[in-house]
């Protein structure tokens, strides 16, 4: 995957600031992706494109479960969130929905805003094009790519409903 | 090697892996807990994949909290969808209006919540039922709807920090100063991934109810859970919500294996005040810098962390007599349906009315920006709640300090941050 960095190169950024709770009164990806980011960068949404990619410091993503905040940036077009580190709600939430992420640590120091990154997920890289440089990360466990594989947690569970556990 | 609290309730659950620190595993879970807000998304994303009903009814308590009485036609139709769904798979546990209550103080004081139980809520401060002695964590919408239509879920069985709290708890301090002290040294991400697991002689001298506006505040350092260990003080306050028979009590071994270990002396903390932007921030209230010590606009009394009971007596003792500042308003939230009744009998709505409060029927509200006391650019909020990063209860601009409930009453009295300990 390829795409063009938009770099938040802040520490804790946190779901509330990544969609306010005020919207959370809806749950659909194109009303919510209106709001992404707003009290950060009220432009952002002008300027994102489908396709492009954040870049962050430490624990992106701290604070509420509220996943609207994956559906918030997915709406907006972006395809992927690199940061130093990741808060766990969000970081379960981006895996539940088949929603790409790379832990990097120090990957917010060495990146600038309009770069373009190719990532490739098997190996566990990314390339700066823009500067030249590689950057790597460790793949998913096994579980977890299996849940990327399908797309997301809950079209795993289809999958396997036949072994689903009812009440006796 | 020992074993954790953590592992050991993580172990008693777990239907494949091994429940070791770092290990990832799939384990059953006892209770589900479902509010307004990310259930909706939860309910549609299961019919949206054709999975329909739910692992056990009476597994599940719903309660709409965070926009009720609804606050426009939006939330109105996320509080219908729950109870459609709640109707439609006869979900037992639902607390309609009038006997509803902000989650996380509802279902404990419910009786739902017992020891070695596995509970996971769609709310980041689920991991507030820890104070009984289980373990339990917030999780966002696609989980909630995995573990509502299977009653499992994965867990990556986390590292344990060993938190020692020791000292007597001086007067006008309480369990939140205690609390923000432990997070102002963590950091907001200094337990990421990991789990605190309460010990020391201190928590025997604080209620259920104090002990909860700990293990509250546990995400507020980026903590997966919170557990303490039951004792008599448990005992106490279960007794009458729910059958001795039903629960299991765990505990750590004595050589369990902690990623860190930290003590906190309360003999000597002061109240504390966690400046705005984030819940790390505490200082005392003597050092705080004239910028800070501005009029104050809002004082918010409520939510999960601290609108019980025991707050609201707190804050009546406080304000009984008293008049609110000029200038300043003052909300005070009752976290529970029972709450409101309790304060309402013991004659804590008078002492309000008098001082110039006013008194609202239980919800998040304005914790979290919905409504019920949103904050305008510029103004200056001393909160009860559990965060105050910019935007949270209002305008970007708006500034958030935490506090006790003590110390949120003797600002609304004094108009500026104030230290309780001159008006107990
Ligand atoms: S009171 Fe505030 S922190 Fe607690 S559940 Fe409601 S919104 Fe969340």
């Amino acid at each position: 995957m390829q795409g063009r960095v938009h770099l938040f190169k802040r520490d804790h950024i946190n779901t509330d600031e990544i969609i306010s709770a005020r919207y959370l009164n809806v749950h659909d990806e194109a009303t919510l992706a209106e709001h992404a980011m707003e009290v950060i960068d009220p432009e952002f949404v002008k300027r994102v494109q489908a396709g492009d990619m954040l870049v962050a410091g430490e624990n992106f993503g701290c604070g509420s479960s509220r996943e609207h905040a994956i559906w918030a940036l997915r709406g907006a077009g972006v395809q992927a969130v690199l940061a130093d580190s990741f808060a766990r709600i969000f970081y379960r939430n981006a895996v539940n929905n088949a929603f790409q992420i790379m832990e990097i640590p120090g990957i917010s120091a060495q990146v600038q805003d309009g770069d373009e990154l190719e990532i490739d997920i098997e190996k566990g890289l990314v390339t700066n094009r823009s500067q030249n440089k590689t950057y790597s990360f460790p793949p998913h466990s096994p579980f977890l790519q299996g849940i990327y594989a399908a797309g997301g947690l809950l079209k795993n569970i289809a999958a396997n409903a036949g072994r689903r556990k009812v009440k006796k | 090697m020992g074993l954790t609290h953590t592992e050991k309730l993580l172990a008693a659950h777990t239907v494949s892996g091994e429940a070791l620190a770092g290990n990832l595993i799939q384990a059953r879970v006892d209770l589900v807990m479902c509010h307004e807000v990310t259930t909706p998304p939860a309910i549609q994303m299961l019919a949206d994949h054709g999975l329909h009903g739910v692992f056990d009814p009476d597994r599940i308590v719903v309660t709409p909290d965070h926009f009720v009485p609804s606050k426009d036609i939006e939330s109105a139709e996320l509080a219908r969808d729950l109870r459609k769904w709640v109707q439609e798979n006869g979900i037992k546990h639902y607390y309609e209006l009038g006997r509803h209550g902000i989650c996380h103080a509802l279902l404990p004081e419910q009786g739902h919540i017992i020891p070695g139980q596995t509970v996971v809520g769609g709310d980041s401060h689920s991991c507030t039922y820890g104070a009984f002695g289980v373990f339990s964590t917030g999780v966002g919408s696609t989980d909630l709807a995995a573990v509502l239509y299977t009653g499992e879920l994965w867990f990556k069985v986390p590292e344990s920090i060993k938190v020692t709290i020791v000292g007597q708890l001086p007067d006008g301090v309480y369990s939140k100063d205690i609390v923000l002290e432990l997070i102002s040294r963590l950091g907001v991400d200094g337990a990421r991934y990991q789990a605190l697991e309460y010990h020391g002689e201190t928590l025997g001298q604080l209620s259920m109810e104090a002990r909860m506006t700990i293990t509250n505040m546990a995400i507020e350092a980026g903590a997966k859970s919170a557990v303490m260990t039951v004792d008599q003080v448990t005992h106490d306050y279960l007794k009458g919500r729910a059958k001795e028979n039903d629960w299991v009590e765990y505990s750590a071994d004595d050589d369990a294996q902690y990623v860190r270990e930290i003590t906190v002396d309360v003999s000597h903390l002061a109240p504390l005040v966690a400046t705005p932007g984030q819940p790390s921030n505490g200082q005392t209230i003597a050092s705080l810098k004239s910028d800070d010590l501005v009029p104050v606009d809002q004082v918010y009394i409520g939510s999960c962390t601290n609108g019980r009971i025991e707050d609201l007596r707190v804050v009546a003792s406080i304000m009984k007599g008293r008049r609110i500042a000029t200038g300043l308003r003052a909300i005070i939230v009752p976290a529970t349906s029972t709450v409101w009744k309790q304060a309402h009998d013991e004659g804590l709505f008078n002492i309000f009315y008098e001082a110039g409060c006013v008194v609202s029927t239980a919800t998040c509200g304005a914790c979290l920006g919905g409504y019920m006391g949103v904050l305008a650019s510029g103004e200056v909020c001393v909160s009860t709640t559990n965060r105050n990063f910019s935007g949270r209860m209002g305008h970007k601009d708006a500034l958030v300090f935490l506090v006790s409930p003590a110390t949120a009453a003797a600002t609304a009295v004094s108009g500026k941050i104030a230290d309780p300990r001159d008006y107990l």
